[in-house]
């Protein structure tokens, strides 16, 4: 299709509530290339989890759907493939890290056999070549006594520990995409540096590529290469992470970056604040779905929905006001 | 010891929940949740209280407010011990002394409606009878910038962060002087955050109001702090002044975890040197010997297994506890 190694497009799923229907994704495309960090940021509901759940089509239906687009991998369409097909992709080529690892494990299934099933599935390995690879697993992923631990249940470990357990499980059969919704969330600060110190590590060492879900741009900015993000089920800029922080495009991102303090800010400044509340969007929107809290907004971000255009050739935002309105040359 | 501009001041405070087992609930150990803490706070300022999950920021901030009864030490409220205060002297005295708590779901009570939520505080201390209360919640609405005619719905129907806000105006209802704010922001969206910590600055200039800020959230504490405390496994290992405490930290606890932040700016990113710690905080119900924190630290020499570091002070204001630190 392109040098892509995941190449979506269009993208479009929707969720069914007693309120109505939910427009949780509208119209998302994006590549993944070969090795590359891709973050996806955006605050809670804007549409970025669901948007990795439905390419690896794990979506509940119902209540949701995933409408219209398409996500090719190696060329195949994931949302086309036989439910056998996808089985086939997910956890061996493409595989994803949750944000919670408590509830992603299974609380009476030891960590070595949940560690040892996608091998034996996947991979068609022996039990005991499973085990001696998940051993080896747990090591890479730095957990002492690796072999002993294999007959822990979930509750013996710590949070960080879990985590590292769901990075090996995911890792276990060498995919080529690492999916990782905020994995690091949920974790202490000396802990969260811990795993993210770990995700470079193993990226460098295995050359997979990585998409990280998060909503802290902290963590986006020392991992990512290349940054997506997302506001309301559409996707409103994206760049390379140097460029998206210093040149944002779209009032939103420069929100963002401005309302975080800093651990390294020397000055006391008052926190820039985006006024108002992140949109539930019950019908597809007409309007830009940012404007009722845009202070730069204009009489067309009313009437039309801005589209994703290229500023410059990597950077590219979906917004009708001139970025020089708001003070930049 | 008891300067004319100390509002609160807590001396060797201590914290256990017992562990029990068995019919007869036999205690067999405890957790030491807080484990011999001592602080003061200024009137007007911020003290940040910062530390990991499990390291007893929570149970210190509720302690001060006796919503826990300390195992022992002494809580000193504008000179007088609440400690040993009994119940009622208490109640009045909480008055002056309100918090704002993490989950703004679950720190409001959903059959309520949200004038009954900030005006029940009114009600209970009789400071208020009929319309005044009506009026009095009306203008703390207004205060937290929210519409007063929200008085009569319910939480549900309100985003994290105007819940959040329905919480500050409950806490500013009896017009307390101290607020203990534990995670305030912790639960909201990144954009909802600002709005929330600017409000609480604009509220401390308006009411003369003192905090205590419990996060784990560094960039957040030194935004809003004046001095900053860091805490493990139930000790404070560093207490200083925000700048002097995130410019020259001194314990190897505090400068790991400023190094484990992240910073939303890729060429600092870039050009950071990061310590990382190995292994995890370790159970408060068996904490180490000695430092608590020498089975992590990249620099522990044996003394720091045998005698506990005492928590001094090393520069005017800067208080630290580790022994190698001369």
């Amino acid at each position: 299709m392109s040098d892509s190694l995941l190449e979506v497009k269009e993208l479009e799923t929707q969720f069914k509530t007693p309120d109505g229907l939910i427009h949780a994704v509208n119209g998302v495309s994006f590549g993944l290339k070969e090795g590359e960090t891709l973050g996806v940021v955006g605050e809670s509901g804007c549409g970025k989890s669901v948007t990795m759940l439905s390419v690896l089509r794990l979506i509940p239906s119902p209540p949701g759907k995933v409408t219209s687009g398409q996500a090719y991998f190696l060329g195949h369409d994931l949302l086309k493939m036989s439910d056998t097909e996808i089985r086939d992709v997910r956890g061996a080529q493409i595989s994803m890290v949750f944000q919670d690892p408590m509830t992603s494990l299974n609380p009476v299934l030891t960590v070595g056999l949940q560690l040892q099933e996608p091998l034996i599935l996947h991979l068609g390995m022996s039990r005991s070549q499973a085990q001696t690879r998940a051993a080896e697993l747990l090591e890479m992923v730095g957990i002492p006594k690796a072999k002993e631990r294999l007959n822990d249940f979930p509750h013996q470990f710590s949070g960080g520990m879990r985590q590292r357990v769901m990075i090996a499980m995911a890792l276990s059969c060498s995919p080529q995409i690492l999916i990782a919704d905020e994995p690091t969330t949920a974790l202490d600060v000396t802990i969260q540096a811990q795993v993210t110190d770990l995700v470079r590590r193993l990226r460098d060492e295995l050359g997979m590529s990585i998409i990280w879900i998060t909503h802290d741009l902290g963590v986006v900015a020392g991992l990512a290469q290349r940054v997506i993000v997302m506001y309301g089920g559409f996707i409103i800029e994206e760049a390379p992470v140097d460029d998206l922080f210093a040149n944002p495009f779209h009032p939103y991102t420069l929100g963002l970056i401005q309302s975080l303090p800093r651990v390294d800010e020397e000055k006391h400044r008052k926190l820039y604040s985006i006024e108002g509340l992140p949109p539930v969007l019950y019908e597809k929107p007409t309007s830009c779905p940012f404007a009722p809290r845009c202070k730069w907004v204009l009489e067309r971000c009313w009437q039309e929905n801005p589209s994703l255009e290229n500023v410059t050739p990597r950077h590219s935002v979906a917004c009708w006001v001139d970025s020089t309105m708001w003070g930049r040359s | 010891m008891n300067t004319d501009n100390t509002l609160i001041h807590v001396e060797n405070l201590v914290k256990h929940f017992p562990i029990t087992r068995g019919f007869f609930q036999k205690q067999i150990g405890a957790v030491r949740a807080v484990d011999d803490v001592s602080f003061s706070i200024q009137r007007g300022e911020t003290l940040g209280l910062v530390g990991e999950s499990g390291c007893g920021k929570s149970t210190t901030g509720r302690c001060i407010l006796q919503l826990y009864r300390p195992t022992s030490g002494r809580v000193e409220f504008d000179g007088v011990d609440l400690v040993s205060l009994n119940k009622d002297d208490l109640r009045h005295t909480r008055r002056t002394m309100q918090m704002i708590f993490q989950d703004p779901y679950a720190s409001l009570n959903p059959r309520m409606t949200v004038g009954e939520i900030v005006g029940e505080p009114l009600l209970i201390h009789k400071v208020a009878s009929g319309r005044e209360v009506l009026e009095r919640v009306a203008y703390l609405l207004e205060v937290v910038n929210l519409n007063p005619s929200f008085a009569s719905r319910y939480p549900h129907e309100f985003s994290g962060g105007q819940r959040q806000r329905i919480g500050v105006a409950r806490a500013l209802s009896l017009q307390p002087s101290f607020i203990v704010c534990d995670e305030p922001i912790s639960a909201l969206d990144v954009s909802i955050q600002a709005q929330v910590v600017n409000m609480l600055e604009e509220l401390q200039q308006r009411f003369n109001l003192t905090y205590l800020f419990i996060a784990h959230d560094l960039s957040v504490v030194r935004h809003i702090s004046t001095r900053v405390a860091v805490m493990y496994l139930g000790v404070i290992v560093e207490l200083a002044g925000r700048k002097e405490l995130y410019n020259s930290p001194l314990h190897p606890y505090t400068q790991a975890l400023l190094s484990a932040v992240p910073i939303p700016d890729p060429s600092a990113e870039a050009r950071r040197k990061r310590t990382i710690l190995e292994g995890d905080v370790p159970s408060p119900a068996d904490p180490p010997s000695g430092c608590r924190f020498r089975t992590r630290c990249p620099i522990a020499d044996q003394a720091c297994a045998v005698a506990r570091p005492q928590f001094r002070e090393i520069r005017p204001g800067h208080f630290v506890a580790c022994h190698l630190i001369k």
